[in-house]
Formats: structure tokens, C-alpha cells, sequence
């Protein structure tokens, strides 16, 4: 490798409480992997006899596929459990289920979890190291740097840059990462959304607040398009997703006004057509697939950083 | 039997004594208070040297959540009246919100004929105001009141219903006893579990805004005064509400209102590393309010100070905080933590123990929490001083939730008699 630098944290939770250090050494161990899944034989054997624990407490593909695959190309031994086949759904607290699991000498957890926290309790209670691979509304570390990796692959630099969100910021885990991972690398952030979806209090976090698609995107350099859930309307948050898209979708038009050189993402899953159109998703500028590659070398450069170095232990 | 407390600071706001008193008590009841050194050669005395405490009348913790019956795995009558006594507290009223709920007769004499059987302090219940806590029924107020209750309340829930809780005070009049209603718009709190703001936010938890609260008292304000009934807001936390309740007294409305110490000395903030300790309805709130609320002690708007004593167990806590169980043991922590409202100059010593004491006595129309001549001997007797660090695991509690393990405070019980006869005493 060439980085012999460690992270200060052992847990991978919030984004919050990585420093630019910590994310530094993640993008560039995460660069460095990214040729092996381009090699015919997508394998090493950096954690050859390490097991990692998938528990996926709510529906996921593209992460957990993503965190099975990276483990696996590092030849680790991956073990899926989803909230449906968890004993959680016998009655069993999620404290016992993890310890239970632990008594089994796994080497690292990966936890999706639908409540805000559970990653968190979770590291109460277990000794091996967490990977939050989102939690509730609060965080989505891993979503949060594959985006940074591609936008540094794509720019060069991620200091300075203006990045704008849009879409339900309120119930958003990728908004809340990224706005604490961007500006510890020194971007700025602005949020564009009709305020029922700005949580209360956000500017307090020093993002900039937008309620207009059209002017808030005019000087990005990056537009981040969030997923728009249906049930918001029921909860009073949307009149329709028909108007929400008459305001808040991604078109052509709107880009006609910014740079060539902006760059648009998506951390999935895709509505098509209700907060991006078809054209721009599949247009020049969109990185929504990079993203999804990405987030395989970001996967495996945690479970390297958080288990590999200690290998010298293991015998 | 007679017992002498001597050589202690005495504090009984009632009837506004504040200095160096002895305190005989003759079979139970205070039978003399006189000047330190007055009271002498009484053969066959018990003398409880007080030197160096501080002595008052009983403390009355008028909102308690005792369990019993249908949750003893978190506090029983028993549990929780060991847990009052080392609090300091000699008579509390417990909510209704048990299993099955407190809201017809046979329950009622259930927890008394239990308090009898277990307890050594005051135990009184608090009758449902509606079938069920359902909010749909008024309660059959008169048998409950009749069979020992001393006030009404859905604490836990709020009643939603403005037509329910206009009868509610209108019926209640007819037996005197006041309405005590947690104040909260359930459509605004819908799946929070924790105060919303910044923090909310942050955690990415679903917020319980103030105005949930405001509002509902507000709409009970409007509701009282053809109504006559008495209106007591439990745990008030938010500054809104303070400012309120206060209108509604300078109207000369029947209104009173209760303040939990979790809301004069914690923030939202508690809950950051999502500390299900910190999960309480209503919320810790943000700091403008907490100094609401402190301004609401001063000037006198907040009348009481109750616990909202609510024992959970870890099954209950250790869990995802949007899951965990609302409340906090209270009772072993008010008085340090109403000491530090002293400290720093809220409220004066006698004020504070008057909202322990006398007030919350008052809201009922008790004949206690004085130490007049001829009451019961309840008393409390406490080092102001002693400092320590609050250890949950020392609980008498069945249960040991609390966000204040860990904490420096001073103000420690010694000793709590009820009828003159010591339930706790201090080691």
C-alpha cells in the first residue's frame, strides 16, 4: 500500500467523526483498489480467513451486494442476514441478536438498520468493528464516500467545490453524511427542497437552504438528485409527486443554464422521471453508475483499513 | 414513643419557619416545635440528633409511575416506595397508566390494599380521567374519589379529545379534585421520541416539537373558565407553556403546573450518542427553554416539583432509541438536582423545599406536607452539603434508568419518617 497511515476511528458510524485525514486515506486506499475488480480473477488475498457479517436489518441491494462483493474480492468469507431471516423477528433484541452473532468470532459487522442509532448501540455491546451501512434518517458513511471518490476522480480536488442536494433532505441518511463529509473536506453544501423536507434547524449545520431547482443550481458543481418517497404524501409532506416533480425534477432545461463540467449523481435507487428525467440520468454528465463501481473499492478499502492491518495478530 | 429531632436547621414554609427548631413527635404526630434547646428533660425521649441537617416537612412527589399492576418487572409499589423514601419522599401519587388501568374502584383499592401490605409512605392513587386512557369515556369519577383516589389524569397520554376533556372539567368540579393532563397534540409528536431541533436533526431521530405541547395547553386554558374545574399541567417543558400557564394565573384562572428536574437541569443535547436515559415525553428540550422554565420557578408560575418518577428496565432501554421506553427514575435524584436550582440562585432553599412540600399537598387539598402541631410527623432530614457522585447501580429503584450517573452533586437524605416512625435511613 501506499499509504502505512491508520484511521482514528475503529467503528465506521458517522461521517461526522472521521477527519480529513481519516477520509483522505480511505479515498486513496479505495483508488488503489479499484483495478482488482477490473483484473479477469477479481480476487486477493488480503483477508483470507477473515469472516465479515452482512446484517441487514432493512431491504438493500446495491449496498449489501456491494459490501459482499467488496469482501469477497479480498477473499473474505461473507456471511448475508437480513431483517426477515434474523431471530429479531422472533422477538430477540437487537443487543442479543449481535451478540450472538459475535460468540461465532466474526472478524467485523456491517449493519443496515432501519433506526437512527442502531450501529451505534451496536458498538456498545460487540468488540469487533462496526460499518454503518445506514441507519434510520441519520447516516450512510460508505454512500457518502464513493460520493466523494467519484467526485475526486472526476475533478481532480474536492476542496472548494459547491455541491447542492436535492430532495428530501428531512428523511435523508446520504444528505446528512455527505453535509458533514464535505465540509470537513472543505466544500460547500446547499440544500434545495420544499421546506416541508428541510428538517428544522439545518442551517445551524452551515448549509445554505433552497427552495427554487432552477436558481439553486446555477453556480454547482456538483448536483446530488435524492430519492422522493411516495409515502411523503401521506404524511403531509408532498401535495403529489406530480407537483413535486413540476418544481424539484432534474431536466435538460435546467442544465442548459450550468456548467459542462457539472457533474450530477444519484445514490440510488432511481424514480425515473420524478426527481430526474431519463435524459439527464442516462446523459454525459452523469456519474449515477461510477458511483455504484465506486462503491465496491470504497467497501473494500474500509474492510482492509478496519481489519487488514491487523494482520499480524491473527496467528 | 416519643422521638426529638434536635439541633437541626428547620424549614417548614408553610408555616413560614426557617431556622434552628427541635421537633418532638408524640405517637406519630409532631407534637411541639420550639426553639433549638427549649423542649427538655423528657424521660424515655428518642433524640435524633439533626445537627448539621436540615428538616422539613415530607416530600410529596405527586407524579409517580409505580407499575403495580402489571408491569412489576420495572418498579413495584414496594420497590418504588423504598425508592421514594430514599428520595426523601413520604407520600406520592401514583398515575393510572397501569395494567390494567387505574380507572374504576377495584383498582384503586388494589393498589391501596397493596400499599398497605408493602409500603411504609403515603401511597395515593390518581384515577384515570377516561375508560381506559382511551379518551373516549369519562371515568366514574365519583367511585374512584370514593374509593381513594385524589385526582384525575391520562398521564401518558394526553386527553385529545376538546369536548372529553371540557366535560372532564366540568364533571370533575363536583368532586373537587383537579384534572391533570399531559399535554401533548398527538398528530404533531406522531413516532417522535425525542425534542425537536438542531439535535433532532442531527441524529436523525422524528422530532417532538414544542408547539405540541403549547398548544394543548392553551387549549385547556380556553377551556377552563366555564368549566370551573382545576387544571394541573403535569411536567411542564417547554418555555411556551410557561409563559402560558403564567397568563392563565394572572387571569385568576384555576390553574397550576408541575416541573420535572430533568427539564431545569438537561437538554436535548443528552440524547446525543442516542442515550435512551434521555428519552423522556415530554422531551428534553433546547436551552431557550430550560431558561424558560427556570424563569417560570422564579417568578413563581411553576408551582410543584414532581418526578415523573418512570422506572423502566433494560430490556425497556437497551434497545434502538426510537424503540426505548420513555421516562427516568426520579425519585432518588430531586433533591440534588432541585439543590443545584439553589445554587444557582432560581429559587431560594425554602422555596424549593415548598415545592416539594407544601405545594403539591395543596393541589389536593392534603392535610400534610407542613409541620404544624398536631400533623402527622412526615419528615425529611437532609445534609445540603454532603457531596457525591450519583451511582444508578445504589438505587433502591427496581430500576435503574437514569441520565445522571456519573454526576457531582450535593444534598443527600438521611433520614425520611412517616408517622414519625424512620423508613430510610442513611448509612
Amino acid at each position: 500500500m501506499t499509504q502505512t497511515t491508520t484511521l482514528s476511528q475503529r467503528n465506521i458510524i458517522t461521517m461526522e467523526s472521521l477527519t480529513a485525514d481519516d477520509i483522505h486515506i480511505i479515498l486513496d486506499t479505495a483508488d488503489s483498489f479499484k483495478e482488482i475488480s477490473t483484473r479477469a480473477i477479481k480476487k486477493v488475498p488480503t483477508l483470507r480467513g477473515r469472516t465479515i457479517i452482512n446484517l441487514f436489518f432493512e431491504p438493500s441491494t446495491r449496498t449489501r451486494t456491494s459490501f459482499e462483493i467488496a469482501g469477497k474480492r479480498l477473499s473474505a468469507d461473507v456471511i448475508n442476514i437480513s431483517g426477515a431471516a434474523s431471530s429479531t423477528v422472533k422477538g430477540e433484541s437487537l443487543v442479543d441478536t449481535v451478540k450472538n452473532l459475535e460468540a461465532m468470532n466474526p472478524d467485523i459487522f456491517v449493519v443496515r438498520h432501519n433506526c437512527s442509532g442502531a450501529p451505534a448501540l451496536i458498538t456498545q455491546f460487540v468488540n469487533k468493528p462496526v460499518i454503518n451501512a445506514g441507519d434510520g434518517i441519520h447516516e450512510h458513511p460508505s454512500q457518502s464516500l464513493l460520493d466523494l471518490l467519484t467526485i475526486r476522480e472526476h475533478k481532480g480536488f474536492l476542496k472548494g467545490l459547491k455541491v447542492v442536494i436535492v430532495g428530501d433532505i428531512a428523511h435523508s441518511r446520504v444528505a446528512r453524511s455527505n453535509i458533514h463529509a464535505m465540509q470537513t473536506m472543505g466544500m460547500t453544501v446547499k440544500v434545495i427542497a420544499p421546506p416541508t423536507l428541510i428538517p428544522i434547524g439545518i442551517e445551524q449545520l452551515g448549509v445554505d437552504v433552497c427552495h427554487d431547482l432552477a436558481k439553486g443550481i446555477k453556480d454547482a458543481d456538483v448536483i446530488m438528485i435524492l430519492r422522493i418517497q411516495l409515502e411523503r404524501q401521506n404524511q403531509g409532506l408532498l401535495s403529489s409527486l406530480r407537483e413535486y416533480s413540476n418544481y424539484f425534477c432534474l431536466t435538460e432545461e435546467h442544465l442548459s443554464n450550468v456548467s459542462d463540467d457539472t457533474l450530477i449523481m444519484h445514490p440510488g435507487p432511481v424514480n425515473r422521471g420524478i426527481e430526474i428525467s431519463l435524459d439527464v440520468m442516462e446523459g454525459p454528465r452523469s456519474l449515477i453508475l461510477n458511483q455504484v463501481t465506486n462503491g465496491v473499492a470504497i467497501r473494500m478499502a474500509l474492510f482492509y483499513l478496519l481489519l487488514g492491518e491487523n494482520d499480524a495478530n491473527s496467528n | 414513643m416519643r422521638i426529638l429531632i434536635k439541633g437541626g436547621h428547620l424549614i417548614d414554609p408553610a408555616n413560614k419557619k426557617n431556622g434552628q427548631f427541635d421537633l418532638l413527635i408524640s405517637k406519630g404526630i409532631i407534637e411541639a416545635v420550639e426553639p433549638e434547646g427549649k423542649i427538655k428533660d423528657i424521660p424515655g425521649v428518642e433524640i435524633i440528633d439533626a445537627k448539621g441537617a436540615i428538616v422539613t416537612p415530607g416530600f410529596c412527589d405527586m407524579h409517580v409511575h409505580f407499575r403495580e399492576p402489571g408491569h412489576e418487572y420495572k418498579e413495584t409499589i414496594e420497590t418504588g416506595s423504598q425508592s421514594a423514601a430514599a428520595g426523601g419522599f413520604t407520600t406520592v401519587a401514583v398515575m393510572p397508566n397501569t395494567f390494567p388501568v387505574n380507572d374504576n374502584r377495584s383498582v384503586t383499592e388494589l393498589i391501596l390494599s397493596q400499599a398497605r401490605e408493602t409500603s411504609n409512605i403515603n401511597i395515593l392513587p390518581i384515577g384515570a380521567i377516561t375508560n381506559g386512557l382511551k379518551g373516549e369515556t369519562l371515568s366514574d369519577m365519583g367511585e374512584l374519589k370514593e374509593a381513594g383516589c385524589i385526582g384525575y389524569s391520562d398521564d401518558g397520554r394526553p386527553v385529545s379529545n376538546s369536548e372529553i376533556m371540557r366535560r372532564a372539567l366540568e364533571y370533575s368540579k363536583m368532586f373537587d379534585l383537579p384534572c391533570i393532563q399531559h399535554s401533548e397534540v398527538l398528530e404533531l409528536t406522531k413516532g417522535g421520541s425525542m425534542n425537536e431541533g438542531i439535535v433532532s436533526t442531527e441524529l436523525g431521530l422524528k422530532g417532538m416539537p414544542t408547539e405540541a405541547e403549547d398548544i394543548m395547553v392553551h387549549r385547556d386554558i380556553c377551556l377552563l373558565p366555564k368549566t370551573g374545574g382545576r387544571l394541573h399541567v403535569a411536567h411542564i417543558s417547554s418555555g411556551g407553556s410557561v409563559d402560558l400557564v403564567r397568563q392563565a394565573k394572572a387571569k385568576g384562572l384555576a390553574v397550576t403546573c408541575e416541573v420535572a428536574p430533568h427539564h431545569f437541569t438537561l437538554t436535548h443535547d443528552a440524547c446525543r450518542g442516542y442515550d435512551t436515559n434521555a428519552k423522556m415525553s415530554p422531551p428534553l428540550r433546547a436551552q431557550s427553554d430550560l431558561e424558560m422554565i427556570k424563569e417560570g420557578m422564579r417568578d413563581g408560575t411553576i408551582d410543584i416539583i414532581a418526578t415523573d418518577h418512570a422506572p423502566h428496565d433494560r430490556i425497556d432501554k437497551q434497545v434502538e432509541f426510537s424503540k426505548a421506553c420513555f421516562g427516568i427514575v426520579g425519585l432518588e435524584t430531586a433533591l440534588p438536582l432541585t439543590l443545584k436550582m439553589v445554587d444557582e440562585n432560581v429559587i431560594s432553599l425554602e422555596r424549593a423545599i415548598d415545592m416539594l412540600t407544601f405545594q403539591p399537598n395543596q393541589l389536593f387539598k392534603l392535610d400534610k406536607g407542613t409541620l404544624g402541631i398536631g400533623k402527622a410527623a412526615d419528615i425529611t432530614l437532609f445534609d445540603e452539603k454532603m457531596e457525591y457522585t450519583i451511582d444508578p447501580s445504589q438505587f433502591r429503584s427496581r430500576s435503574k434508568n437514569s441520565p445522571y450517573k456519573g454526576w457531582k452533586v450535593r444534598g443527600k437524605v438521611l433520614r425520611t419518617l412517616v408517622n414519625g416512625k424512620t423508613v430510610f435511613k442513611c448509612n
